[in-house]
């Protein structure tokens, strides 16, 4: 998983069956200081709470589907939770190997 | 299997059941020299590893499900190791 800013929402036509409803949300990823890093993606919201300007961890692949209700569905995208708080070194501070 | 270097945590009220209880590390990831690569991941932890501490990270959703006990977890990195030696002989 890896952390993404929520920066807009996509709004789907038709979709198809078992994403009815589904939220589609614009997601920027984030290196580990949160900044933007890569391109944005869309992801489904499988909390459903998520909105623009959240910090947020998505994750990728096939296990994106199995956020969602049902879950046999084509995303490969998607949001797991929303971030409170993130504890984290900062850059510099990188002790060697053990 | 993937050398990480756990270097925080993240921390989540709203998310997915398959979070409740468990924890999620900030690992960042390490070469073949152990140094950071620049890259990181957000992994769950069973193993109770450590800040600071170098780690084996699966990044891979079968073996995540396996190790987490739950054919629907939506999860892909799992810490399952804490390593305490890296050696590397030749190339």
């Amino acid at each position: 998983m890896l952390l993404g800013r929520v920066i807009g929402t996509v709004v789907p036509a038709v979709v198809v069956e078992g994403l009815d409803g589904t939220p589609m949300l614009w997601v920027q990823p984030l290196d580990r200081q949160c900044e933007p890093e890569g391109r944005p993606i869309i992801c489904a919201d499988g909390t459903r709470m998520a909105g623009p300007g959240e910090t947020v961890y998505w994750v990728e692949s096939r296990e994106a589907a199995l956020t969602l209700d049902p879950w046999f569905v084509p995303v490969d995208h998607a949001i797991v939770g929303l971030v409170d708080e993130i504890k984290n070194d900062p850059p510099d501070d990188e002790p060697g190997f053990p | 299997m993937i050398l990480g270097r756990i270097a925080g945590s993240v921390v989540s009220t709203i998310h997915h059941p398959v979070v409740n209880g468990r924890k999620l590390l900030l690992a960042e990831r390490l070469d073949t020299a152990g140094e950071p690569t620049g890259g990181y991941v957000i992994a769950m932890d069973v193993v109770g590893a450590g800040h600071g501490e170098a780690v084996l990270i699966i990044d891979e959703g079968n073996g995540a499900r396996q190790v987490l006990e739950d054919p629907t977890a939506p999860i892909r990195a799992v810490v399952v190791g804490i390593v305490d030696g890296l050696e590397i002989v030749s190339y």
